[in-house]
């Protein structure tokens, strides 16, 4: 049961120390002057000099935050729009663990890491938006509960479902340390933080769009309905695709000597999947939308410069995206699937911003547009959620395969009887 | 003959049936209620107003605020802030011009309350609504979902505070009054139990029907405020929303909310059925 020399360089080796191990993990790894290196290092630098500026001198002197407009784009996209691109993870999970298409499986760590670091890097960016973060553990202690709050849901679900994917996530750390017994407990508890993640993730998508029916008053009628609850869960599920196919085909190239064969040829397979269940999505949602638009009567509205945007949004970048990622499923063409998956992408950003910042209250004269300090730290939460990424994906099994004995595991684990036995000598054969 | 009054009876029976589903409350909110409720609140008659900003001034004190630096001005809309939680402003109309003081205007079922994650902004039993310091995170989702946007945030602080009107919830409990009803030399500003309030308005406008229009602002206003104002001009001259419509905005959350539980509840089972129901039979490929 000897590891390979490809896994080796991916986990623990048997025998080496844990701690001298993870120092020498927690060095740089591959090519320091990579273009995106170049651009993103100075970007996070000043992100992290302005952070500093945000809490010494407040919010007024960082960002364009107003007494109209107190939220900005640290919500409607680092939080709102963030949370909407990790739902690849949910949806995925959904189809390898609840419906159990294996053809998925591959991908799953990969979306489960970039979820759990999405989380963790763009509700983080709460913390700075936040004016008084030292009391954000009122609402968690307990002794501050805002029960009838929308937000209140939406913070406590985040925190969970951070918990619940880092369960998700955490075999690969574990084969990363060559912790086998934690590991096989760990993989154990795979399927049912999967499925309660689930429900904390459809209750948290639609709660993001929840917050806003406090608006109602000031968001455009076209974009302001009693259903953006429902309309933020369809969307996310087009938007986690869409993140899940352009971080893949990013990842194919960058990571690309990591994978193994056997998975490079079912990319083309997995990514006209997505590409179908995309459209699926966008097909439902923009059914709804249209729905949305005939109950509510407005348009008479669309023949406004709102309204002219509401079209923008809806034509070019749900109908569009959409025919395309069917084209690009029917004659599986890699190319079409990536376009389709930006522009769709691209449209969730539009539309958030539109519910969070352009449409909401879009008739007053001095409007918010976001300051070059508040888009610098954007960024740099950005890049910073890919270093960590990438981080993660040079260290620990997400592309390669899982070691040889985590495998093992995982067969004992799916026939169970004689398992048990066969682990512990195992382990004290290696020991 | 006859079909027109099957038709009537049906139109007759449809309604029925409607008022029984929104509930018996809703089908007859629009009738004359007393609000026999033991809150406080404010009543503010516009046409007594004479612009002086006795009460401004007197709030700045009460408050610890400095004093308003500028004057109520027709060509100009002032507006409550951090160091100022009300305002008189000047409004031109086709009779004489009008003053109109503003604050926080105290709902019944507060939208600032119904989104405040800490509970730090508070609807007392007394009717004020208050902010407490303790406990509030300054997310700024109460400036969000206020209809009125009353709550303003210290931006330029690093310890910003949420401010707005509490209606002198601390003097109160002394048994005085809000600072800018005692202040206010023309009666204009007035304080009371809200029903009491709501009839003195009421009859104000039954004995005086040509000076007033008949209607109270804050009796309906997004479920009812306990600030309630009188005007001689129709209320959106004055400047104020009148599209707000009457339901309670914690309403608007409130099914989105209630179907939480749910999901948490019947989410897994179903989610745990379905993954029973597609594992592979025999085949044991993993
Ligand atoms: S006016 Fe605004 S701040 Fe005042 S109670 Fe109503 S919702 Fe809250
Ligand atoms: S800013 Fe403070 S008072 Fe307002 S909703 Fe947030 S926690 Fe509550």
């Amino acid at each position: 049961m000897n590891t390979t020399p490809t896994t080796r360089s991916f986990g623990r080796a048997v025998g080496q120390d844990l701690w001298p191990f993870i120092k020498s993990e927690l060095k740089p790894k591959g090519k320091l002057l990579t273009p995106f290196n170049i651009i993103s290092a100075p970007v996070i630098l000043l992100g992290l000099a302005l952070i500093v500026l945000r809490f010494t001198k407040g919010l007024g002197a960082t960002t364009n935050l107003n007494q109209e407009f107190p939220w900005g784009i640290w919500i409607g996209f680092d939080v709102v729009t963030g949370v909407a691109f990790a739902a690849g993870a949910y949806t995925l999970t959904f189809l390898v663990y609840v419906l159990r298409m294996e053809k998925y499986h591959s991908i799953v760590r990969a979306t489960v890491l970039n979820g759990f670091l999405a989380y963790v890097f763009y509700s983080g960016a709460l913390a700075l938006d936040v004016g008084r973060p030292w009391k954000m553990i009122n609402p968690i202690i307990g002794n501050s509960f805002g029960i009838s709050s929308v937000l209140f849901l939406v913070a406590w679900h985040f925190l969970l479902y951070m918990i619940a994917q880092f369960i998700e996530f955490s075999p690969a750390i574990a084969e990363w340390l060559g912790l086998r017994r934690l590991r096989k407990i760990l993989s154990t508890l795979t399927v049912g933080a999967v499925i309660f993640g689930i429900c904390l993730s459809l209750l948290h998508q639609s709660g993001l769009g929840a917050l806003f029916l406090l608006a109602a008053a000031k968001i455009h009628p076209l974009w302001y309905t009693e259903y953006i609850p429902v309309l933020f869960v369809v969307s996310s599920v087009f938007a986690g695709m869409s993140i899940v196919i352009i971080e893949g085909s990013i990842s194919h190239r960058v990571f690309g000597n990591m994978i193994d064969p056997k998975h490079h040829a079912e990319h083309t397979d997995i990514l006209v999947g997505l590409g179908r269940l995309a459209a699926v999505a966008m097909f439902v949602y923009f059914f709804l939308k249209v729905l949305v638009l005939i109950h509510g009567l407005h348009f008479d509205l669309l023949n406004t410069p709102m309204g002219h945007i509401y079209l923008i949004e809806m034509v070019g970048f749900v109908l569009f995206p959409m025919l395309l990622f069917i084209y690009g499923a029917q004659i599986r063409n890699k190319n079409v699937l990536l376009s389709a998956a930006i522009i769709s992408a691209l449209g969730i950003i539009f539309n958030r911003l539109n519910i969070s910042v352009i449409a909401f209250k879009w008739d007053v004269p001095m409007h918010y547009v976001p300051s070059w300090m508040e888009i610098v730290i954007t960024l740099a939460v950005v890049f910073g959620e890919i270093w960590a990424f990438r981080w993660a994906v040079n260290r620990m099994p997400v592309f390669v395969d899982s070691p040889a004995w985590a495998k093992q595991i995982d067969k004992e684990l799916a026939e169970p009887q004689p398992a048990v036995q066969e682990i512990g000598l195992k382990d004290k054969q290696i020991a | 003959m006859k079909t027109t009054r099957r038709e009537l009876l049906k139109l007759t029976g449809l309604a029925a049936s409607a008022s029984l589903l929104l509930g018996p409350d809703k089908a007859f909110a629009r009738t004359v209620q007393r609000d026999t409720s033991t809150q406080v609140g404010m009543l503010v008659d516009t046409t007594r107003c004479i612009g002086c900003q006795s009460c401004e001034i007197a709030c700045s004190e009460a408050n610890g605020l400095p004093p308003p630096t500028d004057k109520p001005n027709a060509g100009q809309r002032r507006t409550t802030g951090i160091d100022a939680y009300t305002v008189v402003n000047e409004i031109e109309s086709e009779k004489s011009n009008i003053f109109c003081k503003t604050q926080c205007m105290h709902c019944d079922q507060p939208a600032c309350v119904s989104a405040c994650i800490t509970n730090a902004m508070y609807k007392t039993p007394e009717g004020p609504v208050i902010w407490r310091e303790n406990k509030c995170m300054g997310c700024r989702y109460c400036m969000l979902a206020c209809p009125f946007d009353v709550p303003k945030f210290e931006y330029e602080s690093i310890n910003p505070r949420i401010r707005k009107c509490i209606l002198c919830y601390d003097r109160l409990g002394d048994g005085k009054q809000p600072a800018c009803v005692e202040a206010c030399p023309q009666e204009a500003v007035q304080y009371g139990r809200r029903g009491d309030l709501l009839d003195i308005a009421r009859k104000r406008i039954a004995d005086h029907p040509a000076q007033y229009v008949h209607n109270i602002y804050g009796e309906n206003e997004v479920g009812g405020t306990n600030v309630l104002y009188l005007s001689s001009v129709p209320f959106e001259q004055l400047g104020f929303k009148t599209d707000l419509g009457t339901v309670a905005y914690p309403e608007f959350t409130k099914t989105f909310l209630y179907s939480v539980p749910l999901v948490l509840l019947l989410g897994p089972a179903f989610m745990a059925g379905l993954r029973h129901a597609t594992r592979p039979g025999d085949d044991k490929s993993h």
